[in-house]
């Protein structure tokens, strides 16, 4: 039976990991690709790197850090932050990242999705889109959550998908960082609408928030960064506790 | 050990070299006949589209190459769909290495998501790359076509139907999977190909 995937997502600025980690076995915690080699032993599914500075100059860094990262690494990663243009994309994919995910350049210039889809294929092209509930219904945003879009999360989750997006990783920016679980009910809306996987994220504070994103929120994967970083939801024991709930989950 | 591996216009090559690079060995990625021919085992990765892909091969006479290669041959993915006799995927004419054709997911219901992508278990016969695996083991996906269960079946995977995630005939091995990219379980795949 398919799994249900467990994501760890690292932002990195300068080629480092930001947000610091507790990991005391870690030689260098700030070392994207020594973090990133923890987790797969430990059992994450997939990984995601996010540039979170992605300036023009800093975005050679960042692809040189991909290419160690896609030499020491057996599992699949996406890598996301400062995809512009499909040339950022071809850039990223020869350093060896195995999916990119687009985010406002997609919003801005939603052709970007189909250009990906038609080089390289759909499975590369990961749509995020960054949402919050006003009083219209849940909105995307730009830019961390701080840019009203004209734009409504499910008919642009639909536009991404028939435009040829491979997977969505919908975060709701009312969620991120409180730790009171995800947004189940438009997570839940998402993946039975859509015929393409979807990713929970934002709000993974406890192990039952996950089994609420799988059981619940009908997510095929769901990703998270401070729980995993800080240790205080170690993978393995995650896993396990999936994996007692007859959840399908790869020990 | 002399490694090759397939060059042709497919994408995702690197990530095989990467794999055998973590294994210690280091390929050589050719499309030189001898070289290939020459190998003492061969590589034929990919992820692309059938029918271009097949173009390609032909114009470049890799198809007779391939068909014709004695040592060990390891197609992953793309590269196993087509050692097959025809893809559904642009109607494409494939290699004919594996008489059985690949044809399209077709999916039945909702929770059916078309491609088949992430991690599922694999049932094996317990030989050839696969020799000491005696229990599922999960490895990574991702394809919308398939080859049915066969004659040439070497490992089983259940998506929407039984399906054949790794082929073997001979000295032709295949997987639908990408061992390159599924961890330990892969490492150990790759391994017992090496060591055939």
């Amino acid at each position: 039976m398919l799994a249900k995937r467990i994501i760890p997502c690292l932002d990195i600025c300068k080629g480092r990991t930001v947000k610091g980690t507790n990991f005391v076995n870690l030689r260098d915690a700030g070392d994207p690709v020594e973090l990133g080699k923890l987790y797969s032993e430990q059992g994450a599914d997939e990984l995601v790197f996010l540039d979170i500075t992605a300036s023009f100059e800093e975005r050679k860094t960042f692809t040189d850090l991909v290419e160690r990262i896609a030499a020491n690494i057996s599992i699949p990663f996406t890598v996301g932050g400062g995809i512009h243009e499909l040339k950022d994309v071809e850039r990223l994919l020869k350093a060896g990242a195995d999916k990119v995910s687009v985010n406002s350049a997609a919003i801005k210039n939603p052709k970007l999705i189909d250009e990906i889809a038609l080089n390289f294929g759909s499975q590369v092209c990961v749509a995020a889109i960054d949402a919050k509930q006003t009083d219209e219904g849940w909105r995307c945003f730009l830019n961390g959550g701080r840019v009203p879009t004209d734009r409504m999360l499910f008919e642009w989750a639909h536009e991404c998908c028939e435009r040829g997006a491979g997977e969505i990783l919908f975060t709701s920016m009312d969620h991120d960082g409180v730790k009171q679980g995800f947004a189940n009910e438009a997570l839940r809306h998402l993946s039975d609408e859509l015929s393409i996987p979807i990713i929970a994220s934002g709000g993974a504070g406890a192990k039952e928030h996950f089994r609420d994103a799988f059981l619940e929120g009908h997510a095929d994967a769901a990703l998270a960064a401070s729980v995993f970083h800080f240790g205080e939801i170690p993978i393995p024991e995650l896993k396990q506790y999936l994996c007692d709930l007859k959840i399908p989950i790869r020990l | 050990m002399n490694i090759a591996i397939v060059k042709y216009n497919a994408g995702n090559i690197h990530s095989v070299i990467n794999a055998l690079g973590r294994l210690g060995v280091k390929a050589l990625l050719t499309d030189n006949e001898e070289e290939l021919r020459g190998a003492d085992k061969v590589i034929f990765p990919g992820v692309g589209e059938a029918s271009t892909t097949m173009e390609y091969l032909r114009a470049h006479n890799l198809d007779r190459i391939i068909r014709d290669l004695k040592q060990p041959v390891l197609g992953i993915c793309l590269g196993q769909q087509l050692m097959c006799s025809r893809s559904e995927e642009g109607n494409a004419e494939c290699l004919g290495i594996f008489d059985v054709p690949v044809l399209k997911f077709n999916p039945q219901r909702h929770e059916d998501k078309v491609p088949h992508m992430g991690w599922n278990t694999i049932e094996t016969d317990g030989k050839g790359i696969f020799k000491g695996f005696d229990k599922p083991e999960y490895v990574y996906f991702v394809h919308s076509f398939y080859v049915p269960v066969c004659d040439w079946t070497a490992a089983k995977t259940d998506y929407i139907l039984p399906f054949s995630a790794s082929l073997h005939k001979d000295n032709f091995y295949a997987t639908q999977f990408h061992p390159e990219k599924s961890g330990s379980t892969g490492e150990r795949i790759l391994k017992k190909f090496l060591d055939i």
